[in-house]
Order: structure tokens, then sequence, then C-alpha cells
């Protein structure tokens, strides 16, 4: 009898066909936000060109993010078994999207703190969580929180 | 127009790649570029299509018809653009099924559109659908406005009321505030009663010329306006998340019919949770942005109020099968008819048939009248 492999705690994210440095970097623990060089904007999620100005392909690059961010806004999975989530180890999460300090919004899981305590405009930082093939998922958690 | 095509039966791009590349070509080869596109066709998703350029299209179009999609594409494009809904419409296609196999792509890859954007992005964090988006936008409104749970809880009580009137309705018995705040919490800020319900249903209609329908068996209601608009498919693309795409769909659907948000008899705005039908009051123009708490909870809304909304008890306490818009207007055209009984409104003449699609994406507008309007 072979033992089953545990079951991810999370989904796991495919990897768009834009994103493979996205992907890449978090291995190394890197934020990575896709930049238009021709109307000097961030670009989120990633995409082949750049949809506020339509710039094409050369006018995208990657940068790494600060990693500080805001909450736009969050709420609070109060069941977690209604999602199959199991990260939270059965207990409620904080899900928010964060303005990153180089503009663009991502969703997210906001830790390190009581979920509900998570609000808008509250100052955060990215934190990473390992996943199943070496890549790390960016999470946040209060900016003020140990350093 | 532009095609991309090589001898070799295989081209060097797929996906979303291929497809925006032949789209700006095509705007290219027209002297136009995005800024000015108001349609998008695409035979797997418009929404998500226009997402990814970055559009906010007024004309949508998914229709999949196999080969000739692109052919019915003209054919709605050309009636869309002559009644004003739209101006430039783009309709796209994009397939690479040789080099998906010799580059043995993965399955998923396969498909213009490539991986959900949702998948990659909002799925492992373990946001919930449909609740955990408008518990977003919930929470973000109460942040700028200062909305209550209280504000939003009076939607759910006053729609019940509603419900107390329909026979049909699941759920017909009064409930409080406290009921509503004292109901699980799913998402926060929303508890189950701020939710709506999962039931079985079916609903369908039929339109013909005003001149059919006037002889045939029913009295007929007239569409005085209607209008659409998308600015986003997942929500962290929504530009504001207290301003839904209504804000651009109500208003034109009210100046095609002549008519304002003070006309309107019967305001059917779907219901998916509270904050849904709390932002269409403001985004229709029922009252102001950021007033829909105190609006709702001033009791405007249920019988005997200043608005009335939801008369069939709404996606919170009649029905909500899935896509709950149908009965937005199989409600409005009843009570246009005068069908409705206990809960009938009298001398309703105008009624607004106000869907929402899928988290906040799409919001259509439709005006409807009885033969006195016109």
């Amino acid at each position: 009898v072979t033992a089953e492999p545990a079951a991810p705690a999370r989904f796991e994210p495919p990897i768009g066909v834009e994103a493979g440095a996205f992907w890449e970097a978090t291995r190394d623990r890197r934020l990575l936000v896709q930049w238009c060089t021709a109307c000097d904007r961030g670009v989120f999620y990633p995409r082949v060109f750049c949809p506020h100005c339509g710039g094409g392909s050369d006018a995208l690059e990657w940068r790494t993010a600060s990693g500080r961010a805001s909450v736009y806004a969050a709420g609070v999975e109060h069941r977690p078994e209604a999602v199959g989530a199991k990260f939270s180890a059965g207990q409620p999460y904080c899900v928010a999207l964060v303005d990153l300090e180089e503009g663009v919004r991502m969703l997210t899981n906001v830790i390190g703190c009581p979920p509900e305590e998570v609000h808008s405009g509250m100052a955060v930082r990215v934190t990473w969580e390992p996943l199943s093939d070496g890549r790390q998922l960016p999470l946040f958690e209060p900016a003020e929180a140990g350093s | 127009v532009a095609d991309d095509v090589s001898p070799t039966g295989e081209l060097n791009r797929f996906g979303r790649e291929l497809e925006v590349a032949v789209v700006l070509d095509a705007l290219a080869d027209a002297g136009l570029s995005l800024a000015d596109v108001d349609g998008v066709c695409h035979p797997e998703s418009a929404v998500g299509f226009a997402e990814y350029l970055g559009v906010h299209p007024t004309f949508l179009e998914s229709t999949m018809t196999g080969g000739s999609s692109y052919e019915v594409h003209v054919e709605h494009a050309a009636a869309a653009i002559a009644s004003g809904v739209c101006d430039v419409v783009v309709s796209v296609y994009a397939a690479t099924p040789r080099s998906d196999r010799t580059q043995g792509r993965h399955r998923e890859w396969r498909r213009p559109a490539g991986p959900n954007p949702m998948a990659e992005w909002d799925l492992p964090y373990g946001l919930r659908t449909p609740m955990g988006p408008y518990a977003l936008a919930a929470a973000r409104h109460m942040h700028e406005f200062g909305t209550t749970s209280e504000q939003l809880a009076q939607i759910a009580v006053s729609t019940r009321e509603w419900a107390a009137m329909n026979p049909r309705a699941r759920y017909r018995d009064p409930i409080t505030i406290d009921d509503v705040l004292a109901s699980p919490l799913q998402v926060s800020p929303l508890h189950l009663l701020d939710c709506c319900l999962v039931t079985d249903g079916a609903g369908a209609f039929v339109m013909t010329s005003a001149e059919r329908a006037r002889t045939l068996r029913k009295p007929p209601v007239f569409v005085l306006g209607a209008a659409t608009c998308s600015d986003h498919l997942v929500i962290g693309q929504m530009p504001d998340l207290t301003t839904t795409p209504g804000a651009v769909s109500g208003p034109r659907a009210f100046e095609m019919a002549g008519l304002a948000p003070a006309d309107v008899d019967v305001l059917m705005g779907y219901d998916s949770f509270t904050i849904t039908a709390l932002l269409h009051l403001e985004d229709l123009g029922f009252c102001k942005k950021g007033e829909g708490g105190p609006f709702a909870a001033d009791g405007h809304l249920g019988p005997g109020g200043s608005l009335d909304m939801n008369t069939n008890g709404g996606g919170l306490s009649f029905t909500h099968p899935g896509t709950y818009g149908m009965f937005l207007i199989t409600e409005a055209t009843r009570q246009l008819r005068g069908e409705c009984g206990e809960r009938q409104v009298a001398g309703a003449n105008v009624a607004v048939a106000h869907g929402s699609g899928i988290f906040l994406s799409v919001m259509s507008t439709a005006v409807l009248g009885t033969e006195a309007t016109l």
C-alpha cells in the first residue's frame, strides 16, 4: 500500500502563459509586477499587452515590487469547509483586495492577525507560503507585525 | 480586418496573445484604436475578453453557433450599431489546434482564453463564489460611506414583506433586522439572510413586434429602453467596488426610454445579495451614490413605500436558481398587466428589469411600459 500524497491545503494556481516570470520569481520570494514603460503604469493580472494604453509586449517589463500594500476591501470567510479551503485549519480567514504601492490591485489573504481586524486602508506587507511545486504564494500580513 | 496564418500550418503564438494581436491589427487597419471600442464579440466569453483588453463595452456578444458564429456576430453587431447600442465592435477568433498538438501544450491552454484568471489569481485564496466578491463590495461600501449591516438587513426585511404576498415564494414568514444579523455569517459582512436562495426555477418570455403583440391574447408590454455595460469579469479587475456598470447601463436605458427613475412604478433589481440591490438603487439613480443605506433604512422599499422594489419577493425570498434575471422580466411583465393579485402595484405603467451578471460584472437594464407609456 502506497501512501496517498497529502492533498494540497490550497487550490494551487495554474501558470498562465503571460505569468511565467511572476511565478518563477516567487521561488525566491520576489514579488514581480508587470510594468508598461510606454504609459508608466503597472499591469495586473499579467497580459501580453498593456490594457491601459494598448502598448505591445515590447513595452512591458517586470519590476520587483516593494511588497508594501494597502487593504482596499476585506471580508472574512466564515465557512472554510464550503470553499474546500484547508489552509486555515477550519478557522475563519480573511480574503482581501490589496493595492500594491506600484498601483496594481490583487486578491490575497491577510494573515498574522485576527481576520476580523483587517480593514480598508490597513497597511500590509507581503509574506509567503510554499506551494507543492516550489513556487510560493504571496500573502500579506500587517505591516507593523514582527519586523 | 486582420488575420494570421502560415504556410507551415503553425503559428508561433497562441491564446490571448494571438487574439490581441489580430484585434490590434484589425483596428490599425481601420485607423482605430482600443479606446474607440465599445462592442466586443468573442465566441467563448465577451466579458472575459473585454476585461483582458481593458475596455468597458456596451455591446457584448458571445453567441456560439460553431463555424457561423462570426457571421452571426456581423448580423448582431450591425443591428446594435444601427440602433445606437454601440459604435465600434471587434469580433475575434483564434485557435491553434495544430501547434497545440506538436508543442504538447497543456490541454487547458488550447482554449483561446488560456487559464481562467480566476483560477490563477483568485481561487488559491479561498475566495468563495458568488458571495466572496459581493462581501468585498459591501465591505468597501461600508468603509467609504458608513453603510451598516442593519441598513443592508432592511433590504432583506422589506423584500420578505413583498414575498409574504406571493403565494409562490419560497419564504413568506416575516423577518426582522435582528433575524438577519443573527443569521450565520457567510463571508462577512454578509449574513445568510443577506444572500439569495438556492431553488429550482424556470421561466421563458416571448417577444414580437408591437403591431403583432397588440393582436395577441394578453395586453402587450413594450420595451421602452434597454442598455448593457460590462467593466470586469473577476472582482480584482472591478475599477471601483462601490460603483457597478449599472451606472452606465441605467442612464442609457432611461435616456432611450425618455424616462427617469422618478417615472418608475416597479423596480425589479437583481438581488443576489442585499448589497447588490443597494448598489442598483444608487447606480440607477433612485438615490445618490453612498446614500443607498439610509434610503433602505428609511423604509422606502417595502409595500407602501415610495419605491416598489422586487415585488415578487426577489432572489432573497421568492426564488433563485442561479441566474435569476429571467424572473425580473416575468414579474415586471405581470405587474404591468395587472396580474399580481395582493401584491399588485396600483396603476403600474413603467417597470425596470435590471439584471446583474457574474460578480457585479455585467449590468443590463430594460425599461418596460404599458400601452399608456407610448
